[in-house]
């Protein structure tokens, strides 16, 4: 039910009525981009940006640098296991 | 990057696990029984079962499903409110597919389409209001249902309808609050939850900070969460590490999407069109003070409640359902004495069978043979 899938912002179409293109796993999809416009983003500022779609709607715009790093910390997770597992080996 | 693939990198996966399994070894719960950690969501149950999330994780972890399910947790009484609603002549009644098969205290909607009602499914409110404005001579009613996730767009749609002068489109709202809903939860005797997932996409919308009080006044963590299984890994992970040094702390793992303050373009309709319902009757938990919205007066014109004469009757389950104790995580899917036999996805009989979300339909198709050899 609050299933969301990223899509991204392709052109605005109708800036009256708030709405833009987005490329949605291939397919292109017209949604409604009330809840992501603000102070930060007009909408022609959105134009190739990823957000978050649900039911037609646009709710937030994702932040590249925080994925970014959330990656880097699941790579330091393995990083450390992979440190352990040597020091370990090594002991043996 | 895409935001999905990313985030089901199996050997990241590995190596989580790995960590998960080594916190797990080093926590110990009083009475040796497993931490049990709820997934709020609906939808993280979802992925716990799609992604086979369950079996790859030690044996003294267990998920509690929770009650974020919005089709779930509809009472018999709201689907046999719909269906009065959508038996008028004059009425085209619009619904997400997930509320079609709910059954109501003698039929589902979908049952009533079968009859030759003029139900239909649509993607999106915006859908329900181009068939109002292609149908001038109906009523055309959107069956609003969901979390703060889905309120916004049901809010958007009511005002952009009034900004177009449609007067032919009614909103039947049945969205639900969570907050009030995690604290019924916590109030419940009996409660041994040691830990949350946050529902992530409803944090986009509230942000982390109404979470706090779970934190502060329950001394219990809560991650608010992504969708695809590192995200769901990673979280389980972080609430096992507070677990284990003793805290209790409301963090974000979905940082990529959710902010602390949350998103106030997406507050502001939903504060503009609906206001608190004293309470509303949930499937299998009863009644919830504040824990729904209805649309307030200055939207009334579009409020299906006043146009149309509904009944509140409550309408208890069949004695052999059980899916309140499921959703209080009480009793696992497999162990309701219907489970599997009188009520399956193909006919259900309790509302947890219906959405793919529910924790019944959820263990059925994708976990039910696993468990059975568990259960032995």
């Amino acid at each position: 039910m609050c299933l969301g899938i990223p899509a991204q912002i392709k052109e605005i179409v109708d800036v009256d009525n708030q709405i833009a293109m987005v490329d949605l796993s291939g397919v292109s999809r017209e949604v409604n981009i009330a809840c992501v416009l603000d102070d930060t983003y007009q909408s022609e500022d959105l134009i190739n940006k990823w957000v978050l779609v649900h039911v037609g709607f646009a709710l937030s715009v994702v932040d590249e640098d925080e994925a970014h790093k959330t990656l880097k910390i699941l790579d330091e997770i393995g990083e450390l296991s992979a440190t352990m597992d040597d020091l370990d080996q090594g002991s043996k | 990057m895409k935001y999905v693939d990313e985030f089901r990198d199996p050997d990241k996966a590995k190596k989580l696990l790995k960590e998960i399994d080594k916190l797990c070894s080093e926590i110990t719960l009083p009475e040796d029984r497993p931490i049990q950690i709820m997934e709020v969501c609906g939808g993280h149950t979802h992925s716990i079962f799609r992604y086979g999330l369950k079996q790859l994780l030690p044996d003294n972890l267990e998920f509690v499903h929770g009650p974020g399910c919005p089709v779930c947790v509809l009472p018999r009484s709201v689907v046999d409110n719909c269906i009065r609603i959508a038996e008028h002549d004059d009425v085209i009644f619009t619904t997400f597919g997930d509320a079609m098969r709910v059954p109501g205290s003698t039929k589902s909607l979908l049952d009533v389409k079968a009859e030759g009602g003029d139900i239909r499914m649509v993607y999106s409110p915006l859908d329900a209001l181009t068939i109002a404005q292609k149908n001038p001579d109906k009523r055309v009613v959107f069956f609003g249902l969901g979390f703060e996730t889905t309120m916004p767009s049901t809010a958007l749609s009511i005002m952009q309808a009034k900004k177009q002068g449609i007067d032919n489109f009614y909103l039947f709202c049945n969205h639900i609050t969570i907050i009030p809903t995690i604290k019924a939860v916590l109030d419940s005797p009996g409660m041994r939850i040691d830990g949350f997932l946050g529902p992530g996409h409803v944090s986009l919308i509230i942000g982390t900070q109404p979470y706090r009080f779970i934190a502060d006044d329950y001394h219990k963590p809560l991650v608010a969460a992504g969708f695809e299984p590192l995200d769901i890994l990673q979280s389980v992970w972080m609430v096992l590490k507070q677990l284990k040094n003793g805290e209790a702390k409301i963090e974000n793992q979905y940082s990529r999407l959710v902010h602390e303050e949350g998103n106030a373009s997406a507050l502001s309709p939903i504060q503009e069109v609906f206001e608190l319902r004293e309470f509303f009757e949930w499937r299998g938990l009863g009644s919830i003070n504040h824990s729904g919205v209805k649309v307030n007066d200055k939207y009334r014109a579009f409020d299906a409640e006043v146009e149309f004469d509904l009944k509140e009757v409550t309408v208890t389950d069949p004695d052999v359902c059980q899916c309140g104790e499921v959703l209080k995580g009480v009793l696992k899917p497999w162990q309701c004495k219907v489970f599997g036999k009188e009520c399956t996805p193909e006919k259900p009989l309790g509302a947890l069978m219906v959405s793919t979300e529910g924790a019944c339909s959820a263990q059925y198709s994708y976990a039910q043979n696993i468990d059975l050899i568990n259960k032995k």
